[in-house]
């Protein structure tokens, strides 16, 4: 089975500062892959180089098995990767259905945006992600942290992603806000998309994850399968960067 | 959201029917008031038709150019160099009109070509000089603030450089119509014009309400939009009415009749009527409030003033947003430049001078925030009649020039101040 995305030996360095290095991980469809590490172990860098935020040094990135460049997050998003950042990548000023078709608004056949038609096409997704959801014409600063994100995965939900980039999506929630997040994970997992989580909460991992990578020092300790190994077995990939000495079977691209 | 006391309840719900934005009624209130303090003190002198004439046409230079700065602070830049650029696009058309045309070119002192040829060149000259700052600002990086304070200084002396440090006229006749007092509709287009904006305010209302249902949204009760299309209509009325109960000095008539050869009938009357100039105004805020409401470039303008990071990952090429705005912002001196420079019937090589602080003083009494994001263009002109209206009414009750500008710098400080102030009560974060 080709894999959704491969990103092959992806080096990045600032300053003389390898913040990747030489680092291999993939992503199948259907597949929840959690990208972990400590602060500064590379794994926001790494997966900015699959959002256009940054670009790589070295490396390949394979779409369906297809050699691709990501230039810009335009690029990403012509490759259907949509990324849901921890700083919620939204323009507070503006309401909620201005930040879903951010960049890519609906018009009328004169050109100009269409607010009612977006407003329309807003309540009804929000509709099916956050029922509760009622401030359509608020600024998304109006809203708690739980919207806001509603927003955010809303914004990837509705323009068909196949990859999906969630970077933290849940450290700036409650208890159920999280719950909500971890039942829409599983619901978009279960239409065959791809998503690279990346997350501190161990828990949240073993939960809601099939696949773990652990990264440290910008470089890639391993991949196992989250069924395979303990808390502990994760922890210790993280803390000590060490393969569990039971022997998960190391996971490489296919 | 902390819940308000109880007995301002009824009255937030009543503006909440009315949807209508209360800062804009606050500004509207302290305008109001203003005007009534003024009118009292010099005996019935502020509000007279001629006084509201020549403030209007005194207030167009500042607010066309304030519309555009209302969307450079919403992009969290500022522009320092609008009165210097002004004054630029001025001496391009200058001598244009005065030198290059009419002698260098060869098509004599009223060609009908000279007034749009000149008016292209300045406005063209503004465009590219606008687009330059913004190139500077958005893909070299150099802060706003830095570019447009060199440009403060670079284009006033590229104005005194090209027109000599003269002062360029008699200006082209059909130039000079665009000044104001020049060039004025007369009582029967200025109604025509005034009931053409009426039908466009009702139709604006009812769209929009049109729009609401078909998609089943929640919508206004019928009452509110009917108060508010009776206020729109009601402000447009009164204004043409008052306008065209300006009428023209007899002298003045007696005068053209002359030139023309003829003699004025007996009993013969006049009025001035709708400006050339404040319909240029009308139409900038127009479109301008178009742009940014219902076009993607507007859309995108907000969207980079309130998290440019976001716009950026969103897609929008910000660097390139940044060139549009200050190309447009250029574009706008240019346009400010035709009506300022007619006004005054000649180039002088002050022109503009201290225009840059009150454009910005202009959108921030109109509510635009200088963090970035916020900003209308309805503000910014208000704001810039406020101005005007303080400036002038002083003046007319006698109040000494240096206390004038003190009064100006105190109001600028407090308008801000109650912004903020008003920002904390609503809960809103500036």
């Amino acid at each position: 089975m080709t894999p959704l995305v491969e990103m092959r030996d992806i080096s990045i360095a600032f300053g003389g500062v390898k913040a990747v290095d030489h680092v291999t991980v993939d992503l199948f469809p259907g597949e929840v892959v959690g990208l972990l590490g400590h602060n500064g172990a590379g794994k926001s860098t790494l997966i900015k180089c699959l959002s256009g935020a940054y670009q790589m040094d070295s490396g390949q990135i394979f779409i369906n098995g297809d050699r691709v460049e990501i230039r810009n997050p335009r690029d990403a998003r012509a490759h259907n990767i949509e990324t849901i950042y921890q700083t919620l990548a939204l323009a507070d000023n503006l309401d909620a259905a201005s930040n879903l078709f951010l960049g890519r608004e609906l018009t009328t056949p004169l050109g100009f945006v269409d607010d009612a038609a977006m407003e329309a096409e807003t309540r009804r997704i929000m509709g099916r992600l956050n029922p509760n959801f009622a401030k359509f014409k608020a600024p998304v600063k109006a809203l708690s942290g739980g919207q806001r994100q509603s927003v955010a995965i809303a914004r990837a939900v509705y323009f068909n992603a196949r990859i999906l980039i969630m970077d933290e999506p849940t450290a700036a929630l409650g208890p159920q806000e999280t719950q909500m997040v971890a039942e829409l994970i599983q619901e978009l997992k279960a239409q065959g998309l791809g998503i690279f989580l990346i997350e501190h909460d161990i828990h949240n991992v073993m939960k809601l994850c099939d696949r773990a990578s652990v990264m440290k020092n910008g470089q890639l300790v391993g991949t196992v399968n989250v069924n395979a190994v303990t808390d502990e077995d994760i922890l210790g990939m993280i803390i000590l960067g060490k393969m569990p000495e039971t022997g998960a079977p190391k996971m490489e691209g296919a | 959201m902390s819940e308000p006391v109880q007995a301002a309840a009824p009255r937030r719900s009543l503006w909440q029917a009315l949807g209508v934005d209360s800062r804009l009624l606050g500004m509207i209130g302290a305008f109001v008031v203003l005007c009534l303090v003024f009118d009292v003190i010099t005996d019935g002198r502020f509000l007279t038709p001629r006084n509201i004439f020549n403030l209007s046409i005194q207030t167009v230079s500042v607010a066309i150019m304030a519309t555009g700065m209302v969307f450079v602070i919403v992009t969290r830049h500022i522009d320092l160099s609008v009165g210097a650029l002004l004054a630029t696009c001025s001496a391009v058309m200058g001598v244009m009109q005065v030198w290059v045309l009419p002698q260098s070119m060869g098509l004599g002192i009223g060609h009908p070509a000279i007034a749009p040829l000149a008016m292209a060149s300045g406005l063209l000259a503004g465009t590219v000089i606008g687009a330059f700052n913004g190139w500077l600002i958005g893909y070299q990086r150099i802060p706003a603030f830095i570019v447009t304070l060199g440009g403060l200084l670079i284009w006033r002396n590229v104005a005194w450089y090209l027109s000599d440090g003269q002062t360029l006229g008699p200006l082209d006749k059909t130039f000079v119509l665009f000044g104001g007092i020049e060039g004025t509709l007369g009582d029967t287009l200025s109604w025509a014009v005034g009931g053409l904006a009426c039908l466009g305010v009702l139709w604006a209302i009812w769209r929009a309400r049109a729009d609401r249902i078909r998609h089943d949204f929640p919508v206004k009760p019928l009452w509110a939009e009917a108060l508010i299309a009776t206020l729109g209509v009601g402000t447009i009325l009164g204004f043409v009415a008052i306008l065209n109960s300006y009428a023209v000095p007899a002298a003045r008539l007696r005068r053209e009749f002359r030139l023309r050869g003829e003699t004025m009938p007996e009993g013969y009357s006049e009025v001035f009527g709708l400006p050339i100039s404040v319909l240029m105004l009308i139409v900038v805020a127009v479109a301008m409030t178009i742009l940014a409401r219902r076009t993607r470039l507007g859309r995108y303008i907000f969207a980079a003033g309130g998290n440019p990071d976001a716009a950026e990952l969103s897609g929008i090429n910000t660097r390139m947003l940044t060139v549009k705005v200050f190309a447009l912002m250029g574009f706008l001196c240019g346009l400010s430049a035709i009506v300022a420079q007619a006004r005054l019937q000649n180039h002088t090589n002050d022109i503009g001078t201290l225009d840059e602080l009150r454009v910005i003083a202009a959108a921030v009494i109109g509510g635009t925030a200088l963090s970035g994001g916020v900003g209308t263009i309805y503000g910014a002109i208000l704001g810039a009649v406020i101005m005007q209206s303080l400036q002038s009414g002083m003046a007319m009750v006698g109040v000494d020039a240096p206390f004038q500008n003190i009064v100006v710098g105190l109001v600028l400080v407090l308008a801000v101040w109650i912004d903020i102030q008003y920002r904390k009560r609503t809960g809103e974060k500036s």
